[in-house]
């Protein structure tokens, strides 16, 4: 209860510190933000205590503040690199709603993760969800984002309406919505199918799986590029979390349907997020099929129904969590001071800003999975987590498409290294802030990589679940 | 219960409205309406918990307040949905989805 409890508070001083701020001192609020949340995620990390509240509802284990502290790491990354598109003109009335608005959804977040009934469970992802959408439509003078607004808050609520369904159908043939109750009355029963079928596809909706993928790119490329790598790495992570905890805890009696399931959406899921990725030009529709792309691997993971799947999933999220907010924070400090957004502006970017290509660079093959960096390892555990429980065509055909991913990404280090053009970008130099985050991420990349102590951490700590 | 509305008349009510919505968000053109088929999903939903409660497990109140819940989300996000499409009216002056197509791939 912690973490929510930090995260609540620092909404609410925010909130009060705004109101008493003159327009002018508007900006004060950044540092304060910052400060408070490193304060919170640094707390996060001290040993939890274990517990269930509410008569069940809420229940908090050392695995699931590890999730959190993930979340937490990844946001603050974020608020470090949004530094410089938070203090344009157009932002500077409604700065701190920003961060208000920010950690409204990871409370959110946090309760989903910690639900112990589908009620909390709804909660939670509808407090995620809904300010999502006004994030989205943050800068509302522009149509872009206005439109990504729109499909982020119909799409979505279509969706948790599905899920919804597919719950009030488990509450009508089990009598109850307590994640241990349900667990032990689910059987094969058609009814019970369906209705895991509902609920399914109602987060599939939210993690961006292929056939539900089509909100992704329009929303991601509508978004401020900031908000849009929240929704790519922290939403998405937060859902795979509680994806994967359902799976195994409440339907782990459908194995056998869902791991049909997952094999079929991921393979889905990994084959059109990469061909669309190829064709794509602007760099953050780019990044959007790509993360498609990278929650088909995710599934490999979950498809294993073991500890070592769990650990794998949680690692990958880790390491994404890195490399994704690498590729992003370039993205946007490149688009926070020059406004360029496509790949072609990226040309002959290494002459002018060597750090930043070279960050991006680390980015790219950590996303491709080339050894050194981490996220070859991440992607490697999957593999093996999916491989141990028997599935090699699959490992075989993410294999295929790693490498399919490999041109994309590669494509991109062509660009800033190779291509020659006359108009680069120009040399240009970002503020502390965003430099620190930058940095933050890069380091997260080679050092969650080499420091094998973190997957056997998260290993020992996802024993009990089984 | 005997006298009573069979459970399956409610069921059958639900599943109807259900798909009306799923049918109304994929064709209807304006906002307004497709968030309208939302609300009708959503209320479909909660007169299958209050029906499943009230018919199967009358001990408890589970399908209760998950209705309850349900009904202040819904408009929660109505509320959200609502300024969102009124931002969309300013910047388009249109809520037709076929105006709103900046984006495509």
């Amino acid at each position: 209860m912690r973490h929510e409890l930090s995260l609540v508070a620092i909404a609410l001083i925010l909130l009060v510190t705004d109101l008493m701020l003159k327009p002018s001192q508007k900006p004060r609020i950044i540092p304060v933000a910052v400060v408070l949340f490193s304060i919170h995620t640094i707390l996060g990390f001290l040993p939890a205590c274990e517990g269930i509240l509410f008569g069940g509802m809420f229940r908090a284990t050392a695995l699931i503040g590890m999730m959190k502290n993930v979340l937490n790491v990844g946001v603050l990354i974020i608020l470090l690199q949004s530094y410089t598109w938070i203090m344009k003109e157009e932002n500077r009335d409604k700065m701190s709603e920003y961060f208000i608005l920010m950690f409204s959804t990871l409370t959110g977040m946090y309760f989903m993760i910690s639900s112990g009934d589908f009620l909390m469970f709804y909660l939670g992802l509808e407090t995620a969800t809904i300010p999502m959408a006004a994030l989205a439509a943050y800068t509302h003078h522009q149509t872009k984002s206005a439109e990504a607004g729109v499909k982020l808050i119909l799409s979505s609520a279509l969706s948790s309406g599905i899920l919804l369904f597919g719950l009030s159908l488990i509450y009508g043939s089990t009598g109850s919505i307590y994640f241990s109750d349900v667990a032990q009355l689910y059987s094969n029963a058609p009814m019970q199918v369906l209705a895991f079928l509902f609920f399914f596809s109602g987060m599939a909706f939210k993690i961006s799986l292929v056939p539900f993928h089509l909100w992704t790119a329009d929303v991601y490329e509508g978004s401020p590029i900031n908000v849009t790598s929240y929704f790519s790495v922290i939403s998405k992570g937060a859902a795979s979390f509680i994806l994967v905890l359902i799976l195994y805890k409440v339907f782990f009696q459908l194995v056998y349907v869902w791991q049909d399931l997952l094999y079929i959406i991921s393979v889905l899921t990994m084959v059109v997020g990469n061909l669309f990725a190829l064709r794509q030009k602007n760099m953050k529709r780019f990044l959007a099929f790509s993360s498609i792309a990278q929650a088909g691997f995710i599934l490999l993971g979950m498809i294993a129904g073991s500890q070592m799947g769990m650990t794998s999933v949680i690692y990958f999220v880790l390491v994404y969590i890195f490399s994704n907010l690498g590729a992003f924070g370039v993205v946007s400090a490149i688009e926070a001071s020059t406004g360029k957004i496509n790949m072609g502006d990226y040309d002959g970017l290494y002459h002018t800003n060597p750090k930043l290509s070279l960050l991006m660079m680390l980015s790219m093959f950590s996303l491709a999975g080339i050894p050194p960096v981490a996220g070859f390892f991440g992607k490697f555990f999957l593999f093996t987590s999916a491989a141990s429980a028997g599935y090699y065509w699959l490992v075989f055909i993410a294999v295929l498409n790693a490498t399919i991913s490999l041109y994309y990404y590669l494509m991109v280090v062509k660009a800033m290294f190779i291509n020659k053009t006359d108009t680069p970008i120009a040399k240009f130099r970002s503020d502390n802030m965003t430099r620190a985050g930058l940095i933050l991420s890069g380091l997260g990349i080679l050092v969650v990589g080499f420091w094998a102590q973190v997957y056997e951490f998260i290993f020992n700590l996802s024993v009990g679940l089984f | 219960m005997t006298g009573t509305i069979p459970l399956q008349y409610f069921l059958i009510i639900s599943t109807l409205m259900f798909f009306t919505g799923i049918y109304g968000f994929l064709t209807r053109k304006n906002l307004i309406t497709m968030l309208m088929s939302i609300e009708l999903i959503l209320n479909s939903v909660n007169i299958n918990f209050v029906a499943f409660n009230r018919y199967l497990y009358p001990e408890n109140l589970h399908g209760h307040f998950f209705s309850l819940i349900v009904i202040a989300v819904a408009a929660a996000e109505a509320a959200v949905a609502i300024a969102i499409i009124i931002n969309i009216y300013r910047n388009f002056r249109s809520i037709d989805v076929d105006k709103v197509d900046e984006m495509k791939f």
